[in-house]
């Protein structure tokens, strides 16, 4: 492993500065080290993605950075401020679709669009966009408990696009999706991202899309949560069917497996 | 609404128990909803099965009408039907009838509405602010062990024989079961679902009417119908006790004078009457939280 400790660039040019970030829970009276001393930054317009195994930190890295845990200890700013708290500046797609069940897919996808204050017709149509491009246009109308789990994910995919952050925070987003529409949505995915330049950090479970996806992997391990390694991917885009069955994409795509799968303990881990 | 509803709340697990909590709107949706559509069952059988189910209760009412009358013809001192419903033409004639049932039900409606409405903020207060919790808990637990008719001696010592005393009892009786079931609602709503609203840029009011609010009517609901049967039977016991007029009294009355028909006029009025108010807010309960998924 080449890059194991990344060094922080200077927090004024990162879009997401994450400088020693330790965040422990409470376990059975003792202290359950869930983040240790994680530093990361992400450009402006970059897409990291982030792989790991179960429990190694993913999903509490992302509530830290959206502003829904705080840090224990160290620092996490987005555009050169600590982060205080979720806005609207910050999208986050939750593991678990977390859709308001009394709402019907379109009051779903409008509920932040209402909150910030926009009138009903513009509303409306913002809504319709997003509803369709996620392919759910048959289903505007319905309630959260007629879909199923993959369109139910696609709801919430809208509801974050629709707000239009900045910053898009992605916590497997599309685990539980057939491969087809996941490629159709990776594949809109990274269109809308190379339109409209979004700073995405896109946590999966899947190798292949972590490398499709990304300018970065970053590669997690578990028992300290902490960054094992972090793997350039300097593939080009568009990232085309071309791109996934070149030589260099499988060379990247066992690199990260490797990190993944074949990690070695740290050296100070005492638990587990 | 049974006598053993508010007993069964009040011996649930304390609040904050998830799965007492979860299983609350649940178990109390299930109670009256054997005729309603559940939206998993496969539309075809459920036509035939909704019908059976309907001849079975007439037929169960016809019979159970039948016994009663036979009873009444062999000895027992009850009176038969047709005696029960000559009475219950002549109470409505003379207009007794009528002014009884709009005495009742102007008590148990004002005092089940202030004890809703008093409840429902109150319980949301305990849900979201800790000092709120502290404050109103331990007379809340207290006052749950005790039936609210026990109170009756000293609030009409307090308050006199008016309206006001028996008012106040069902006020309380319906507060009680609703303010708790508010409670546990309020401190069940998915945490997640709070995050995905606070993500998408809504502050503490907002969240609280757009997602604490809904998210808790199921609970508020069943806390109400709760508190609906309690308000009805503490009503008709307080009636009995301390009235001049409502079908609680008519009773007592007609017991003084051995009018049995009377009292099965009574008995009949103050189950039906509660019956159709169950009914009218399970049909509101059913519109309101339709979005449920049933698990
Ligand atoms: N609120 C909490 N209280 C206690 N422990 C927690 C809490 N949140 C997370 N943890 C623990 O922290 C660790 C990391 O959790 P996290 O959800 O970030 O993992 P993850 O990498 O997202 O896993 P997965 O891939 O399974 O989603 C886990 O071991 C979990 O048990
Ligand atoms: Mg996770």
């Amino acid at each position: 492993m080449t890059t194991t400790t990344p060094t922080p660039a200077p927090a004024a040019t990162a879009k997401i500065s994450v400088q020693e970030v330790s965040k422990t829970f409470p376990l059975r009276g003792e202290d359950f080290v869930a983040l240790d001393r994680v530093s990361l930054d992400i450009a402006d317009n970059e897409f990291v993605t982030v792989v790991g195994p179960s429990g190694c930190g993913k999903s509490t890295l992302m509530n830290v950075l959206a502003g829904l845990e705080e840090p224990t200890s160290g620092r996490a700013l987005v555009d050169g401020k600590d982060v205080a708290g979720p806005g609207p500046d910050r999208g986050v797609i939750f593991q678990q679709y977390a859709l308001f069940p009394w709402l019907t897919v379109r009051k779903n996808v409008e509920f932040g669009l209402k909150v910030a204050g926009l009138p009903a017709a513009e509303r409306r149509e913002r809504a319709e966009h997003f509803i369709r491009l996620v392919g759910l246009d048959q289903f505007a109308d319905a309630l959260p408990k007629m879909l199923s789990g993959g369109m139910k994910q696609r709801c919430a995919i809208a509801r974050a696009y629709a707000v239009d952050p900045s910053i898009l925070l992605m916590d497997e987003p599309f685990g539980a999706l057939d491969a087809l529409t996941r490629v159709t949505l990776q594949e809109q995915l990274l269109e809308t991202w190379s339109r409209e330049k979004r700073t995405v950090m896109f946590i999966t479970h899947d190798v292949d899309e972590a490398v499709f996806l990304a300018n970065r992997v970053v590669v997690m391990a578990a028992r300290p949560g902490r960054i094992y390694d972090v793997v350039d991917v300097g593939l080009p885009y568009p990232r085309t069917e071309e791109v996934r069955l070149s030589p260099e994409f499988a060379r990247l795509r066992n690199r990260v497996w490797h990190s993944v799968y074949h990690q070695t303990p740290a050296l100070n881990a005492q638990e587990g | 609404m049974t006598a053993s509803t508010p007993r069964l709340a009040r011996n649930g697990p304390p609040p904050g128990a998830p799965a007492a909590a979860a299983a609350g709107p649940r178990s109390g949706r299930d109670t009256g909803a054997a005729g309603q559509p559940g939206p998993g069952r496969p539309t075809r059988r459920r036509p035939p099965a909704r019908t059976l189910l309907l001849v079975l209760n007439a037929c169960s009412i016809v019979a159970g009408v039948a016994i009663w009358w036979i009873l009444s013809l062999n000895g027992f001192q009850f009176p038969t039907p047709p005696e029960v419903v000559e009475k219950a033409v002549q109470l409505g004639r003379d207009g007794l009838l009528r002014q009884d049932v709009l005495a009742s039900l102007g008590r148990v409606l004002t005092g089940f509405l202030l004890g809703s409405a008093a409840a429902i903020p109150v319980g949301f207060l305990m849900g979201w602010y800790t000092v709120a919790r502290g404050l109103f808990e331990p007379w809340i637990q207290f006052f749950r062990t005790i039936p609210p008719l026990a109170l009756l001696p000293l609030v009409l010592v307090l308050m006199g024989i008016g309206e006001l005393p028996k008012v106040f009892v069902i006020f309380l009786a319906a507060f009680l079961a609703c303010v708790i079931s508010t409670y546990q609602g309020v401190v069940s709503v998915d945490r997640t679902l709070i995050n995905a609203a606070r993500v998408l840029g809504a502050k503490d009011g907002t969240i609280f009417v757009r997602v604490v609010v809904p998210a808790s009517t199921p609970f508020i609901l069943v806390g109400m119908r709760v508190g609906l049967g309690s308000a009805w039977a503490t009503l008709v016991a307080a009636e009995l006790l301390a009235a001049q007029v409502g079908l609680g009294y008519r009773m007592q009355q007609a017991q003084l004078y051995y009018d049995l028909a009377t009292i099965f006029v009574g008995i009949i009025l103050i189950g039906v009457l509660g019956l159709v108010m169950d009914r009218l807010l399970l049909l509101a309960e059913s519109r309101l939280t339709g979005w449920q998924e049933r698990r």
